[in-house]
């Protein structure tokens, strides 16, 4: 039987796009600005309605291209307005000189975000090129493994994003989360706009008794100092999440950490993965666990900042772990997760866990039981040393 | 939990409403206490194109977020796919096939090469004709489904689906009766082998 958590929530069957839309319309920001066509998905398509009916006070502007829509959006953030904006794909692509002007002058945007594959070849369904793409703008970028945590994502980003001063994006893995519709428990809008909390910027441009300059010209005098405040700003945010994550669970009773640690405390071998497919792996986790397996996973939520220190620690036990990416660096080497975990680990001087890496589910490529089985099959034959690690990227389900 | 969850596919031509009756099917089976999934296949959007798409319903949270392989109930609700599609992929031995179609099950079964144990046939477009007013057999195949899935509520799910249309149809009420009454027929008349 489903049931709620929170005392006053309540349960309802909703897309992923649906419930974005719908925190969103909670959140009920001063203005969002956004491009509501393809390659966006429907959420701010059904945000402009909310507004159109007058169920926001929402100042909505459509603009004609994405590059204007997050231009807008941080404008309005520079005069003292909470801004909100969402796109997709080829979307945040055309954003991505702004996202880092963003970033730069260190503006609390935020964005719904779902993750669709980039072109070419062109494709509409999910993977997560977009969003790793943009992984070094200087965004924190928290992942949604279905929609619950996709609308709790989205109601802790507006906190973290004003608290740490650094524009936060949300996804969800695109049509397997944005177009799936699930129980979704969503609380009242009253104690989501509690939660939120009214915007009291520090500064703002149209604040005429403090007047400030934004978005000057440093060379060699300054620009290295801001860069680095906007890097610090990034580590600093931990504690930020940390913090909005703790009053969210007192506030409405789910718990949310930088990741997930599923069944991982005592595991040998374990998956670590991004989005819906760690929904997936949790399935094939508890038939290897009947087995007598002793199979993990830890799902990132928060990918920027990463958590290295705490993952190096979670993930020291353990003899084998295989990095899926749903996505693909082209780098020669290694892809984009891979690379973050590897680097946690051997900073922290983990060396013992052999770690492998696979890219899976490009363009929305399905990932199944099956597939997940395959890889922790792998994980059980390296870990007993009849099978040497891959040294190189392994992909699943695909035709070389 | 895989054990008592159940996966449907649903089969239909892009326009027929197969999407929302998997979004009706999951909010009328969440309305009567279970937790569902409801999703399509994305392919071309294309008037008459075969398109599918998928339920789970549960007692317990569902987790996975793969595409539906074995479904134990298939719903048709366009019977022309039969010859060009592969309807019974997947589907095992106790798996359901129920086919909008004024045959009988033994001549679909015939059709399909399955046993005619696992066919169930309802003439779902002459119920919509003959209540909607159009051909628009997804609603009736709705209450069909329910009938052969056998675990859920037909009166809450009647009731669901009203609320919903209610919203929808505010100003038409002929629109509402005349769904309801299909689901309603569809779910007494679907021949059950």
């Amino acid at each position: 039987m489903i049931k709620t958590i929170y005392s006053k929530g309540k349960l309802v069957a909703k897309t992923g796009n649906e419930v974005m839309a719908e925190a969103m319309r909670q959140i009920e920001p001063d203005v969002v600005a956004a491009y509501p066509i393809t390659p966006a998905t429907e959420i701010v398509q059904i945000f402009s309605q909310f507004v159109a009916d007058g169920k926001v006070k929402t100042e909505f502007v459509a603009v004609e291209s994405e590059h204007s829509a997050m231009s807008a959006t941080l404008a309005a953030t520079v005069a003292g307005a909470r801004a909100m904006t969402g796109t997709s794909s080829q979307g945040l692509c055309l954003m991505w000189e702004m996202l880092n002007i963003a970033a730069g002058l260190r503006l609390p945007v935020v964005m719904a975000e779902v993750n669709r594959a980039i072109s070419a070849p062109i494709n509409i369904h999910g993977d997560q090129s977009d969003t790793m793409g943009a992984r070094d703008t200087g965004w924190i970028q928290i992942y949604s493994e279905n929609s619950q945590e996709a609308y709790d994502n989205m109601i802790q980003a507006v906190r973290i994003a004003e608290g740490a001063k650094l524009p936060t994006l949300v996804t969800t893995d695109g049509f397997i989360i944005s177009h799936c519709m699930e129980v979704v428990e969503v609380y009242p809008d009253e104690d989501v706009k509690k939660f939120v909390g009214e915007y009291k910027p520090d500064r703002y441009l149209l604040d005429i008794d403090k007047p400030f300059t934004l978005g000057s010209i440093e060379l060699q005098d300054y620009y290295f100092e801001h860069r680095w405040q906007l890097a610090q700003a990034m580590r600093d945010s931990k504690k930020i999440i940390a913090k909005v994550a703790d009053d969210f669970a007192k506030t409405f009773g789910r718990k949310y950490d930088f990741y997930e640690k599923y069944k991982l405390d005592d595991a040998e071998i374990a998956i670590v993965v991004i989005g819906s497919t760690a929904g997936t792996a949790k399935i094939v986790v508890d038939s290897l666990r009947e087995k007598g397996v002793k199979a993990g996973l830890l799902k990132i939520r928060v990918f920027r900042p990463f958590p290295a220190e705490l993952i190096a620690k979670d993930l020291a036990h353990l003899k084998a772990v295989a990095v899926l990416d749903r996505a693909d660096s082209c780098s020669g080497t290694f892809a984009p997760l891979y690379s973050d975990i590897v680097s946690a680990l051997y900073s922290a001087q983990v060396i013992s866990p052999k770690v492998v890496n696979y890219v899976y589910g490009l363009g929305g490529r399905e990932i199944s039981v099956a597939h997940l089985a395959n890889v922790y099959d792998t994980l059980s034959n390296i870990a007993s040393g009849t099978e040497k690690p891959l040294a190189e990227v392994g992909y699943i389900n695909v035709r070389l | 939990m895989a054990a008592e969850m159940i996966e449907i596919r649903w089969h239909g031509r892009g326009g027929q409403g197969a999407k929302t009756a998997a979004l009706l099917f999951a909010q009328a089976a969440m309305a009567t206490g279970k937790y569902i999934q409801a999703f399509p296949e994305y392919g071309p959007e294309r008037m008459g194109a075969p398109v599918q798409s998928f339920n789970r319903v549960s007692d317990d949270p569902i987790t996975i977020h793969s595409g539906v392989i074995n479904p134990q109930y298939v719903v048709i609700l366009d019977p022309t796919l039969m010859e060009t599609v592969d309807v019974t992929e997947g589907v095992g031995k106790d798996g359901k096939v129920i086919v909008n179609t004024s045959f009988s099950a033994e001549e679909i079964a015939k059709l399909l090469g399955i046993d005619k144990s696992q066919i169930c046939v309802v003439n779902a477009s002459q119920i919509a004709v003959e209540t909607i007013g159009r051909d628009i057999p997804n609603t009736p195949m709705l209450g069909a489904l329910v009938k052969v899935v056998g675990s859920l509520d037909i009166n809450g799910v009647l009731e669901d689906t009203k609320n919903k249309l209610s919203v929808k149809f505010a100003k038409k009420p002929e629109v509402i009766e005349g769904n309801l009454a299909s689901i309603k027929r569809a779910y007494d008349e679907v021949k059950v082998s």
